[in-house]
């Protein structure tokens, strides 16, 4: 068992009780703060340096060719938690010589900020590396309806990020030697 | 039928008091800004630097700058206070719930009638102190009608009818009594010291004491623990940290005004704070030599108006000095626990008030009988 110690407490010599020198010490202190420099970060006007990795709203992402990833296969609106996505599959459209070979792309794609807890499971989840949470951390509107993202503002705050693979130009490429699968 | 001069009298003396409330109010409002400008500094914040008014902003380096100080908060605050919703709840004991905040804003505008501010000889050759009335007991009178202060506190945390008021109430009423003595006994020997046989003035007058300070040492440096007392009672008696008792946010919510919001609220706040402007006025005539330029020098000014002028901007520059250190300290120290500042109220200050007290006796007699040559 460790031994305790007990040390003996140096009675406070006459200067310390009348507290007056700490006080003069204190007020030294608060005095060159000062001088310091300011924390403060004047919010609307200076931004925040947002550390990578960091799980911000939920975007959809394009690839650097500019097609878009999602082939609303719906895993991520079958994982999400509090049910925010809401995925309306459709095709295609024909005639889009380069995006033809895919099978599907969401037709409507929502995603309600009310619901959103970010967690990050449907980046997590998704096969194509299509949904990304990424830097923007504030996002704000009037109405309710205002704060549903649609298909159209989530490509918006998504952008395109790098791509390892080019799925879909090794697919067309096997499709051209007669092998699409 | 009408005598002319009175008249004449009468209104000069009601611009003056007119005057006069205008600037206390406002170094009240502008020490609130000066509070939380300087709490910021000292935090590594900025303070408030938004707001402004529409075309001064524009103005290029002035407009911004003025900004940055944020010059136009307390209008800002001021406004917010007087268009905020008036809530009176239910439980509360109407007349002296709307009746407390008045109590407390008038001893603090009461005692600025005493405060002395400048000098100047006339065409004629006669020394006029400029007071709204040069009372001879007025140092007395200040400490009579600040000390009526206390019941606005202790009104409010009745009528409130609700504990944590009521609990500020009780403390500020325990604290303000404990250190009115120390503040009394701490004050005794500076007029001993001024008014000693042989000596011009004799009087407790506060233009007096001034002037007995012109051209010698502040009584600051004479008198340096009755200064110290007096100023540790002026903490205590304008309830500021670290002896602020009666608010204790920690402890009691709001303390004495818990209960009070809107413009009831801001006239507490201007109160306390016309308190500090006022405290801090009075320990500048008493020991920091009023409007006296500095120890063992005489006022490089010259009597007459222009002088009279320099001589209050000198003044208030001491006095805003203060201010300063009033906030500074703030920022500084913690609170003190309740019965610590009972303890240090009774068993510490007063008795060392009484000490200094019987010491200066001492020092003024042995001074006299030298000075007259008694046996
Ligand atoms: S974002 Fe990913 S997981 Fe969600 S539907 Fe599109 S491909 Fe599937
Ligand atoms: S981050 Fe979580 S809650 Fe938000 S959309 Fe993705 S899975 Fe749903």
């Amino acid at each position: 068992m460790a031994k305790t110690v007990v040390l003996d407490r140096k009675p406070l010599s006459f200067s310390e009780r009348t507290y007056l020198p700490q006080i003069a010490n204190g007020l030294k202190t608060t005095f060159s703060n000062m001088f310091k420099p300011k924390v403060t970060l004047q919010y609307p006007e200076e931004k925040p340096k947002i550390p990578q990795n960091y799980r911000g709203v939920p975007t959809l992402v394009k690839d650097p060719n500019g097609r878009e990833k999602c082939v609303s296969c719906q895993l991520c609106e079958f994982v999400c938690p509090p049910k925010a996505i809401r995925i309306t599959p459709g095709g295609v459209p024909e005639g889009e010589d380069d995006r033809e070979h895919v099978e599907k792309a969401p037709e409507e794609f929502e995603i309600n900020m009310l619901r959103c807890i970010y967690c990050g499971y449907c980046q997590e989840v998704c096969p194509e590396e299509a949904i990304f949470l990424q830097d923007e951390y504030s996002s704000s509107g009037y109405s309710r309806e205002e704060m549903i993202n649609n298909k159209a503002k989530l490509y918006e705050l998504g952008g395109t990020l790098p791509d390892q693979h080019y799925k879909w130009d090794k697919k067309k490429k096997a499709e051209g030697q007669g092998n699409s699968h | 039928m009408f005598d002319y001069e009175l008249i004449q009298l009468i209104l000069i003396k009601v611009i003056f008091a007119f005057l006069m409330v205008g600037a206390i109010m406002t170094m009240a409002g502008y020490s609130v800004l000066a509070e939380r400008k300087v709490s910021a500094w000292m935090q590594g914040r900025v303070g408030p630097n938004r707001t402004v008014l529409p075309f001064v902003g524009h103005i290029p380096v002035v407009g911004s700058l003025l900004k940055g100080l944020g010059i136009f908060q307390p209008l800002a605050d001021g406004l917010k206070f007087l268009f905020k919703e008036e809530i009176v709840p239910g439980h509360v004991n109407k007349f002296y719930y709307y009746l407390a905040p008045i109590v407390a804003l008038v001893p603090a505008l009461t005692t600025m009638t005493v405060l002395p501010f400048g000098e100047f000889v006339n065409a004629e050759g006669v020394t006029i102190p400029l007071i709204l009335a040069d009372l001879d007991i007025g140092i007395l009178f200040v400490l009579a009608v600040s000390s009526l202060g206390v019941y606005g506190i202790v009104l409010a945390g009745w009528s409130s009818n609700s504990k944590y008021p009521f609990l500020g109430g009780i403390r500020s009423s325990a604290q303000m009594i404990s250190y009115e003595l120390a503040m009394g006994l701490s004050l005794l020997p500076v007029f001993l010291w001024v008014s000693e046989p042989g000596s011009t003035v004799s009087s407790l007058s506060l233009v007096e004491i001034v002037r007995s300070q012109q051209g010698s040492t502040w009584l600051l440096i004479i008198q340096p623990i009755s200064a110290l007392i007096f100023l540790i009672a002026l903490f205590a008696e304008t309830n500021r940290l670290p002896f602020d008792m009666p608010e204790s946010e920690t402890d009691l919510v709001g303390g004495f005004h818990t209960e009070y919001g809107s413009f009831k609220f801001g006239i507490f706040f201007v109160a306390e704070y016309a308190h500090i402007v006022i405290g801090s006025a009075i320990f500048t005539l008493l020991f920091l030599g009023g409007w006296n330029f500095l120890p063992w020098l005489d006022n490089p000014w010259g009597a007459d108006w222009m002088g009279a002028l320099i001589g209050t901007g000198w003044f208030i520059i001491k006095t805003i000095s203060l201010i300063f250190f009033f906030i500074w300290v703030r920022w500084t120290l913690p609170r003190f626990r309740y019965d610590q500042v009972m303890d240090l109220g009774w068993t510490k200050l007063l008795p060392l008030a009484l000490a200094n007290l019987i010491f200066y006796i001492f020092v003024v007699t042995w001074l006299d009988q030298s000075n007259l040559n008694l046996p």
